[in-house]
């Protein structure tokens, strides 16, 4: 394997900003990106994320803040002069040039004698598994050989960084799985630094080695996938990573690192995310799959159930609180709708949050 | 058997309608009898005209045309009038359309450079005569910054239905122009530009290909409309020579020579010329790329 990384220390966002006209789209964003890694931009759609990627491409001018390769500030630079690899959501092919051409582009751009381009874009074909194809125009290739041409097309000029713009969200379930697997393949075999866009957490969570979730154009977190999986910092990144049941209650106690918070009838203890004062209002995060029905006796959240829904190994139940808050959970069995349940989870799974929803 | 068969034949309403005709079709009648009353019958009727001249064998029309230079001319100078006019139009639309399409208020500018179309030929004409005369705008313009120290004859010549043929064609082409540059995929400049192409780069190798079908489609229909050239030859040109374009040769044989038969040869003449030259740049045009222009599936 001849194609690499080209090299470099890092890449450093400065207080970046971008507005469109008097929206934000983005407010001071630093981060700061070692070379090697697998950086995932998280976020509903929105949150600046993409703004963030065409920034760092040259595809849209900063209004704020800088953007530094090492020593080098390069956001004044137009895109052609950053060489930062590219890969589009729709993939952006050139569709009257064949898979050869496309991935030999940039090569030909950058005045590569032809004898070593045309040996480069073999290999880089073989990279994403091409061979045989590569006489074909784009619009004769399936959605996922498309995608692994744009891959290739980005990578073959040895990009400091490959961007790309939620590369997967065009393909269907399975292939999506398998590129997937691959994108992150190529990135291990060619030591890249890889900034990947995303709204989907489990995309972000399998993928990437630090994740940035992003929400209004601001940074909420920053962290290893475990990190924000287990130990979210607020609230909406609680519910961007999966803790689906927000409840607000009242905090009756503080002890170290737990607090309990009444909410309705019913006390709650849980993990303390935010710092929370005894009288304060707070809300409890819970994923579905760690809130279950309460053996009878044990108080908890009491609800009346709505429906359930068969899941293969389980059922999910959905059911409303009294101040119309919803809650799914995890049941063993199927239940009546209309039938009151009480819902209780280990204290070690809830959280405890200050903020209301952002 | 048979009423076994018959059972399960299908309807011939419904074996009909397989083949598309149901009566949805039917609705397709009154448009298809209007494009015959008003374009096939009269082309017909003019082809069947055109062979049966006052005097001589049924292909005398033609061959008068033929060994008549002051008639065969027509053809060469109105080819040498519509060739460049088409070319200087798209010339002067494609980096026009190119600068627009990344313009904001491109309703504005569009609305105003539709008027001309609404205007009309004439209308353009008659402007044209005060405007580029002797003593028009233009030549005193010229005259009081001193570029010039007689007024340039730019009317009842060649350039005055030249210029003219460009305002009034320019807008047509250049709308089209900006529709098929618009049609292509903004995300397919971008990733040249990631992918190191400069400007020049980007519209050498991905837009101007990506283009050129288009083009070349835009090429045909205002050729079209320049071939037909009449009001302007007339008005700005000089109609006896340098200008006496092809629809005057057809013009004075129908309502000066009363020749009906022989106005229709000339007609069905200038019809075999267009349709020469839009089959060669559509053959062209088949050699070209004329996939969709964007990037993929998305």
């Amino acid at each position: 394997m001849t194609i690499h990384a080209a090299n470099f220390r890092e890449l450093k966002l400065d207080k970046l900003s971008r507005d469109f006209g008097s929206f934000n789209a983005l407010k001071e964003v630093s981060l700061t990106i070692t070379k090697g890694e697998f950086i995932a931009l998280l976020g509903p759609s929105g949150c600046g994320k993409s703004t963030t990627l065409n920034l760092i491409a040259g595809l849209l001018p900063a209004t704020g803040g800088g953007i530094w390769l090492d020593d080098k500030r390069i956001d004044q630079l137009r895109p052609e002069e950053r060489g930062f690899g590219m890969v589009f959501q729709n993939y952006a092919l050139f569709p009257h040039m064949s898979v050869n051409k496309n991935i030999g582009f940039g090569l030909k751009m950058r005045g590569v004698p032809k004898a070593e381009a045309d040996r480069r874009v073999a290999e880089a074909a073989a990279l994403v598994h091409l061979q045989g194809q590569t006489e074909k125009l784009p619009g004769q290739l399936s959605g996922g050989q498309q995608q692994r041409v744009a891959i290739a097309r980005a990578i073959v000029v040895e990009p400091p960084l490959v961007l790309m713009d939620e590369p997967l969200s065009n393909l269907d379930a399975k292939l999506r799985l398998e590129m997937r697997a691959e994108i992150r393949r190529i990135h291990n075999t060619l030591g890249a630094t890889t900034i990947y866009v995303t709204h989907d957490q489990e995309e972000a969570l399998s993928l990437a080695d630090r994740i940035v979730v992003m929400r209004e154009g601001v940074v909420r977190q920053v962290g290893t996938p475990e990190d924000l999986f287990s130990r979210p910092d607020h609230l909406d990144v609680a519910e961007f990573m999966g803790f689906r049941n927000t409840v607000a209650g009242k905090v009756t106690a503080v002890n170290g690192g737990t607090a309990q918070i009444a909410i309705g009838g019913a006390t709650v203890t849980g993990r303390v995310r935010e710092s929370v004062a005894v009288g304060q209002s707070a809300w409890v995060a819970i994923r579905p799959e760690d809130l279950h029905p309460n053996a009878p006796g044990q108080s908890g959240l009491v609800a009346n159930l709505v429906s359930t829904e068969f899941r293969g190994r389980e059922f999910v139940g959905f059911a409303k609180m009294e101040d119309g808050t919803s809650l799914s959970f995890l049941a063993e069995q199927k239940l009546q709708p209309g039938a009151t349940v009480t819902l209780g989870a280990d204290p070690d799974r809830v959280l405890v949050f200050t903020g209301g929803k952002a | 058997m048979s009423s076994v068969e018959a059972v399960n034949a299908i309807p011939l309403k419904q074996r009909l309608a397989a083949r598309g005709l149901d009566g949805l079709t039917m609705l397709v009648l009154p448009a298809a009898l209007f494009v015959v009353a008003l374009f096939i019958y009269p082309f017909l009727y003019g082809l069947f005209l055109s062979f049966t001249p006052k005097a001589g064998n049924a292909f005398a029309n033609y061959t008068r045309f033929f060994s008549d230079s002051f008639l065969y001319g027509t053809i060469a100078t109105t080819l040498w009038l519509a060739l460049p006019v088409t070319i200087a139009t798209l010339v002067l639309a494609v980096p026009i359309a190119f600068r627009v399409r990344l313009m904001k208020h491109q309703r504005l500018l569009t609305t105003l450079l539709v008027i001309p179309i609404t205007l009309g030929t004439v209308l353009v004409a008659e402007g044209l005569l005060n405007y580029l005369g002797p003593q028009g705008w233009f030549n005193r313009t010229l005259m009081t910054i001193g570029l010039i120290s007689t007024p340039i004859k730019l009317l009842h010549n060649y350039w005055g239905v030249m210029l003219s043929l460009v305002i009034t064609g320019f807008p047509f082409t250049f709308l089209l122009t900006l529709s098929y540059l618009t049609g292509i995929d903004p995300a397919l400049e971008q990733a040249g530009a990631t992918l190191g192409a400069g400007p020049w780069e980007r519209f050498k190798n991905i837009l101007f290909p990506l283009l050129l079908p288009g083009l070349a489609i835009t090429f045909c229909l205002s050729f079209v409309q320049a071939f037909s050239v009449f009001p302007s030859a007339v008005l700005l040109g000089a109609p006896a020579g340098p200008t006496r374009v092809i629809s005057i040769a057809a013009y004075q044989a129908a309502f000066e020579e009363y020749d009906y038969s022989m106005a229709s040869a000339v007609a069905m003449i200038m019809g075999l010329v267009q349709l020469a030259i839009v089959v060669l740049v559509l053959a062209a045009r088949g050699m070209l790329y004329r996939g969709p222009a964007g990037g993929g599936k998305g």
